[in-house]
């Protein structure tokens, strides 16, 4: 039933722009692969390259183990979900989500009984004779997945479904999305440039830049452990410090930076130390390593956590994170306060893959 | 209204208003109401108008019958009065050329719309405009020459050997029809081009997605989009073709007469301005009818068209 997918050195180009770049990546069968990435990166170019809809410049693309390069659009065991979904308007609800057995010849009534098993199977019963106009966004979105799923494709193709919804309704759609990749056991690649929803949904996560794959990790390797600055920034908050590597040894080294010198990991290649602001303490008095001394400028309450920032003597910006579980105080703007971390949380990263990495 | 009102001020709000009015009323309704007045009128010498022999009446509308001929419509004989036969074939073929402009358009439109690249459209809109700065009587006269018997396209069907003698090109309706089909296709080109491009290509590319083949595509996702922009291609076409006077009078193919000829010939000929009358209202009526029937049997409103 469910395939997956090898993107073997995938080049895509535009005129003289690359928009992707030497991509490599195994998405297994019933795998939820996300690729993660800012605004034109590439992203909905690759699902259309998979849903064959562009052809790749260079590389192959397997589905299932076949090399599918040559094969159009409607002979691909694949059913994309557009960006603004493109439910047929002019059709009710049931053949719009019938479409695709209309078109394999399936005849009427049974076309309508599936067309309501999905509907029921996607939590909207009744809607069956209404038009597309008559629905809600969250709504049409699940009339979106039904029809993809009608016919049982072996690679559903998400691109950014959710990010017409409001919060909370994209809230309740991510873990729907889950449950039906979950119960269908379809291969499902989703497309997002929302850190939160990628980590929340995925098994593995593909992290994007410049058409370039950067990282593929578990949600939890991508966050912990960044290969770069460029997955370590775009994923979650960072203190971003510059600086020149002492005294490498065992993955750890000394980092000199104008604010002071640290102890960190090194994991690869020499770049710029990355903390976030969660593995900041504040406390009243310096640490024994890795102490920086800040006055705090503004004290943000965001309901689960609070920000917290300061700035340096010498004038750098820096922020933590702390938890308002009632651990600890509070405190408030204008005290001199230590921001702490360790050695352990702190990462020096370089900037991003270079390439042809 | 308020908005003019401050973008113009008062006396240029008024005057435009005015001058609408103006053209509206003592330029389109009032001769329109005197002509339709006049067609129950009978046709009198000028003593006598006013006079006690000037009453309404049907007579006009009644002078359609009578001069019975044989009409054969496709192998089917049967009498019929000479003025409704080509009153009838007037109708039919001005289907026929609305049918054949819609089959023209339709490939070219959805080529414009969905397929050229955005850069090569200014170019092909020029090609299709130039035709357009040529006045229609003109281009008649052009696919007159091209008709004739001695014209360029028999000359080139006997030089490439595809035929061995001329051929009477201008002889029935056809000739009008194809005539018809060059001065009207671009009325039905751009309403169908303009629904085209208000649809989203994704919607396109989904359908293609479930593994439609391009016929049903075009079948279920295209055409009905597209059909407001028919019927409004469609209503402009029958109406001018039907109408139209310039292309049949041009071609004057004897054995293709228009029924617009027939009312010039009443009226300028026969000088009888009533009965010429009386035949334009029964056009124009039986024109809306063929029109509002199609409307209800491809399901399209009169909003729709308005779009
Ligand atoms: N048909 C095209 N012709 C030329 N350039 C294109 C075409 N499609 C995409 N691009 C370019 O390729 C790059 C990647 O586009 P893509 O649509 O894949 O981005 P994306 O990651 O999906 O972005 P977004 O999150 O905004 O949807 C962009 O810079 C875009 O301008
Ligand atoms: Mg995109």
């Amino acid at each position: 039933m469910s395939a997956g997918i090898d993107l073997d050195n995938v080049c895509c180009d535009f005129g003289k722009f690359r928009a992707v770049d030497h991509v490599n990546v195994n998405i297994q069968p019933g795998e939820f692969f996300s690729f993660l990435g800012p605004s034109g990166c590439g992203k909905t170019t690759i699902l259309r390259m998979i849903s064959g809809f562009t052809e790749p410049t260079e590389g192959v693309i397997r589905i299932g183990g076949k090399d599918v390069r040559g094969q159009r659009p409607n002979q691909r065991p694949t059913a994309l979900i557009f960006q603004n979904l493109a439910l047929f308007p002019l059709m009710p609800i049931w053949e719009n989500i019938a479409f695709g057995l209309e078109v394999r010849g399936v005849d009427k009534a049974k076309r309508r009984a599936r067309a309501e098993e999905l509907l029921a199977l996607v939590d909207l019963h009744d809607s069956a004779d209404k038009m597309v106009s008559q629905l809600s966004g969250g709504q049409k979105q699940r009339v979106a997945i039904a029809r993809a799923l009608a016919v049982e494709p072996a690679v559903m193709l998400l691109d950014e479904p959710l990010s017409a919804l409001d919060l909370k309704l994209r809230q309740h759609m991510r873990a729907e999305l889950r449950a039906i990749q979950k119960r269908t056991g379809v291969t499902f690649i989703y497309i997002t440039h929302d850190q939160g929803e990628a980590l929340a949904m995925s098994d593995r996560v593909g992290v994007m830049s410049q058409g370039r794959l950067q990282q593929v990790a578990n949600p939890r390797d991508i966050y912990n452990n960044p290969v770069n600055g460029f997955v370590a920034s775009f994923v979650g908050e960072n203190n971003i410090f510059t600086g020149d590597v002492q005294n490498a040894a065992d993955g750890m080294a000394s980092f000199a930076t104008p604010t002071g010198t640290f102890r960190a990991r090194l994991p690869g290649a020499a770049g710029k130390l990355y903390v976030r602001p969660e593995h900041m303490v504040l406390q009243a008095t310096a640490g024994a390593e890795n102490s920086v001394a800040v006055t705090l400028t503004e004290v943000a309450f965001e309901g689960n956590f609070v920000s917290v920032h300061g700035v340096t003597e010498g004038g750098k910006d820096m922020v933590a994170e702390l938890r308002n579980d009632g651990s600890a105080p509070i405190p408030s703007a204008g005290t001199q306060m230590h921001m702490v971390f360790e050695a352990r949380n702190a990462a020096i990263l370089p900037d991003s893959a270079t390439a042809g990495a | 209204m308020n908005d003019l009102l401050r973008r113009y001020g008062k006396g240029l709000t008024w005057t435009f208003i005015g001058l609408t009015f103006f053209w509206l009323i003592i330029l389109v309704v009032l001769p329109d109401f005197k002509l339709l007045e006049s067609s129950f009128r009978p046709y009198l010498p000028v003593k006598e108008i006013g006079g006690p022999k000037d009453v309404y009446t049907f007579n006009n509308y009644l002078q359609i019958f009578g001069n019975e001929v044989d009409f054969n419509f496709f192998g089917l004989h049967f009498p019929l009065a000479a003025r409704v036969k080509v009153f009838v074939l007037t109708i039919f073929y001005s289907g026929v050329v609305t049918l054949i402009t819609f089959i023209l358009a339709y490939p070219l439109s959805f080529y414009l719309a969905k397929v050229v690249s955005p850069k090569s459209l200014p170019t092909l809109f020029l090609l299709l405009f130039v035709p357009l700065w040529v006045s229609e009587v003109l281009r008649s006269f052009a696919w007159y020459i091209i008709l004739t018997l001695k014209g360029p396209l028999n000359v080139f069907l006997m030089t490439i050997g595809v035929i061995s003698e001329e051929i009477r090109w201008i002889d029935g309706y056809s000739p009008v029809v194809v005539t018809l089909v060059y001065a009207y296709v671009l009325f039905m080109l751009f309403p169908l081009y303009n629904a085209m491009q208000s649809l989203d290509s994704n919607q396109i590319e989904a359908a293609d997605d479930l593994g439609a083949p391009w016929w049903r595509t075009h079948w279920r996702v295209i055409l009905p989009h597209c059909k407001p922009g028919i019927a409004s291609g469609a209503v402009m076409v029958f109406m001018l073709s039907a109408g139209s006077l310039l292309v049949p009078a041009i071609i004057n193919s004897t054995t293709g007469n228009w029924f617009t000829q027939t009312i010039q010939g009443i009226m300028l000929e026969g000088q009888d301005w009533n009965a010429g009358a009386a035949f334009a209202f029964m056009l124009l009526l039986f024109c809306t009818i063929a029109v509002s029937v199609a409307m209800r049997v491809f399901r399209v409103s009169l909003s729709d068209i308005a779009k």
